[in-house]
């Protein structure tokens, strides 16, 4: 048997996109990519799966969630017609939920007992948690030390819900050393847990599958938007960390070229300093966490430390597929620094009433500055991917609040 | 010219005996104290060794290889100082092979890496997250250079699995004993002879168990199945433990020593 017979072509193997994508991990973890690839392929075609988790997003997520005019916000924005896509009001305050209890229906067909996960925000831990226990599994969540101390309300929040909270002190103490934590137990304990990675990174299959429970943003949002504006949007915004809520509401789009695809990076304090996480203004193809894919890395590969005032896009890498989307210009990826997001954060604070997360607020940020581009004729979709409540420790800070202070 | 990987095994089967596999990072805790560390490893006994490279996000890593990782790279492990490290250690006369992380080596390039650990005398590479179905490019480069290709079987790896592995693998099979990552454990997997029994089936080569190994008990154990017995946390343990670095070079003999008589059965 020649090496050439047996080793596919990278790139035209499944759970590539364009050179992106792949898999790269250790052998251990094969055999349980090979048995998750399979237990979703069979699923997704399962019109039993497919009711149950369609079942679940009416009655426990609240789906299909409202797209929502923002007139007021529109005005700061150029004008535009800006719709807000209510990933917000989901159970558990984001859009999160979508994948993580796909997954969940999954792990109990795959016969596991055991969900682990990492979280940056704590958004994809709380959610993780919330399906462990509805559905009866154990569950840990890794979350990077420094992100614990930002983020202690959605800590408390998983410690409710029956969850393990495990603080990583490794490495630079966030999302991407989580991320390494529980790739360990993993492999590990493999053969009773599933891994519930929370966005559109990682190995083959989790960018494809996690991108499918997601698609659910897109298809709503199209569907809603062609009622209420009887036409496509000129634009979808999103942020993106790892980019699951970006891909989630551009998949509904992706084959409409006239509509553009915008996702808007964490600037941090600004590329210049260094302290961001821009991996398509910054970065360069490379492996990590299991993907080929844009990196934050120095000359020699080693992973470079990101930062953010969002703890759920403060992350070195991104979903292979965004570089993908990146490479061919179907979508275009721009930072938004910390000053200009919570200025964003505030202005939908003020005209919406409505508290978005600081992730969101990158995108509402980005709404501003194409809206101003694009002129009031434009509609403008922005995914609002989450709810600000666990943010409020940190917006009152940046705004100078004094929580212990009586009004 | 040092031996290559073949012909150490070739030699440890003339003597009746596994071959002893011993690593470490290079520049940990610095570039010329971690050579001295692995001279020390050879000169008492140790058949092959495993220069590590250090990596921002050893995934596959224990406490104590991360630790060690983490000091080498504040030190300034580059993939320079480990090629300039391989190149030390083979005019000492040891048989070297590197273990990197993927990225690394995409960064530096697969022909310029390949290239270079060739002319600093560098035998084989074991990359441990490397898929065979991502190698197509590292394939032709170390094919090119005369530089075996390691890569890794797992006790959940399915027989048609191990046989993709074996056919892009050259020099030797690389049996994680256990599922889980690297680090010294009380007893060595019960899945490692069944997982090498099965890749014997299958393949040529020789097979070498690594993960958990760290007493001369264990290696006999080991060696009793297996062509080479893989060793590496229980040394940087030694090293993070001792208080300076003649302390450091005296106890990676002694456990050196300790292993080889192992391997030979004793």
């Amino acid at each position: 048997m020649s090496i050439e017979s047996i080793v596919p072509t990278a790139l035209d193997a499944p759970g590539h996109f364009g050179p992106y994508g792949g898999r790269f991990v250790p052998e251990a973890l094969t055999a349980a990519l090979d048995e998750l690839d399979a237990a979703y392929h069979a699923a997704i075609v399962d019109p039993a799966f497919v009711a149950e988790l369609t079942e679940l997003e009416r009655t426990y997520t609240g789906r299909p969630n409202p797209l929502t005019r923002a007139a007021r916000f529109g005005e700061l924005c150029g004008g535009a017609r800006i719709y807000l896509k209510r990933e917000d009001l989901n159970h558990t305050g984001s859009h999160k939920i979508n994948n993580v209890l796909g997954q969940a229906l999954l792990t109990k067909r795959m016969g596991k007992q055991r969900v682990i996960a990492e979280t940056g925000a704590g958004q994809h831990g709380v959610a993780t948690a919330t399906a462990a226990a509805l559905m009866g599994l154990e569950c840990t969540v890794y979350m990077g030390e420094e992100d614990t101390r930002r983020q202690a309300l959605n800590v408390a929040r998983m410690k409710l819900l029956g969850a393990e909270v495990v603080p990583v002190t490794a490495g630079s103490r966030t999302l991407k050393d989580a991320i390494n934590e529980a790739m360990r137990d993993w492999v590990t304990t493999v053969d009773r847990t599933h891994y519930v990675l929370g966005t559109v990174t990682g190995p083959s299959p989790f960018p494809t599958m996690v991108r499918h429970f997601h698609e659910v943003i897109g298809r709503e949002a199209r569907e809603q938007i062609l009622a209420v504006e009887g036409r496509l949007p000129d634009a979808c915004v999103a942020c993106v960390g790892g980019g699951s809520n970006a891909i989630g509401l551009f998949s509904g789009f992706m084959d409409d070229p006239e509509v553009q695809l915008r996702g808007y990076e964490a600037g941090g304090d600004g590329v210049a300093t260094g302290r961001h996480a821009s991996r398509f203004s910054a970065g360069s193809p490379g492996v990590l966490h299991g993907a080929r894919t844009y990196v934050m890395q120095d000359e020699w590969g080693q992973t470079l430390p990101s930062h953010s005032i969002s703890a759920g896009l403060d992350y070195p890498g991104v979903g292979p597929e965004h570089s993908w989307l990146h490479d061919t210009g179907r979508a275009v990826y721009e930072p938004v620094d910390d000053t200009e997001a919570m200025e964003a954060f505030a202005a939908l604070c003020r005209t919406e009433g409505i508290i978005p997360a600081i992730e969101s607020a990158h995108a509402l940020a980005g709404a501003m500055r194409l809206g101003r581009e694009l002129g009031p004729e434009a509609v403008i979709i922005v995914n609002l991917s989450g709810r600000g409540d666990k943010d409020v420790e940190t917006a009152a800070a940046w705004f100078g609040i004094d929580l212990a202070q009586q009004p | 010219m040092t031996a290559t990987l073949a012909e150490v095994f070739a030699r440890v089967h003339a003597e009746k005996r596994s071959a002893l596999i011993g690593y470490l990072p290079a520049g940990f805790p610095s570039a010329d104290e971690g050579i001295e560390l692995i001279n020390a490893m050879v000169s008492a006994g140790v058949d092959i060794v495993e220069v590590g490279l250090p990596y921002s996000d050893p995934l596959m890593d224990g406490p104590d290889i991360q630790s060690a990782v983490e000091q080498a790279l504040r030190a300034g492990a580059t993939p320079d100082v480990v090629l300039d490290t391989v190149e030390q250690i083979t005019a000492a006369g040891a048989t070297a092979v590197v273990m990197s992380y993927w990225n690394p080596i995409e960064r530096y390039g697969v022909e310029a890496f390949s290239a270079r650990l060739a002319g600093a005398g560098g035998h084989g590479v074991i990359t441990p997250d490397l898929t065979p179905e991502e190698a197509g490019p590292w394939i032709e480069a170390t094919a090119s250079h005369g530089i075996d290709r390691v890569f890794l079987v797992a006790p959940s790896s399915t027989d048609e699995r191990i046989a993709t592995v074996a056919a892009v693998t050259s020099g030797f099979v690389y049996a994680a004993s256990t599922m889980g990552v690297t680090g010294a454990r009380t007893q060595v997997s019960s899945a490692a002879p069944e997982l090498v029994r099965r890749t014997r089936a299958l393949t040529d080569l020789p097979i070498a168990v690594g993960l958990g190994v760290s007493t001369g008990a264990q290696a006999r154990e080991v060696a009793a199945y297996a062509d080479g017995v893989i060793v590496g946390s229980a040394f940087v343990r030694r090293i993070l433990q001792a208080p300076d670095q003649p302390a450091a070079v005296a106890a990676v003999a002694e456990l050196a020593r300790e292993l080889a008589a192992g391997v030979r059965g004793n």
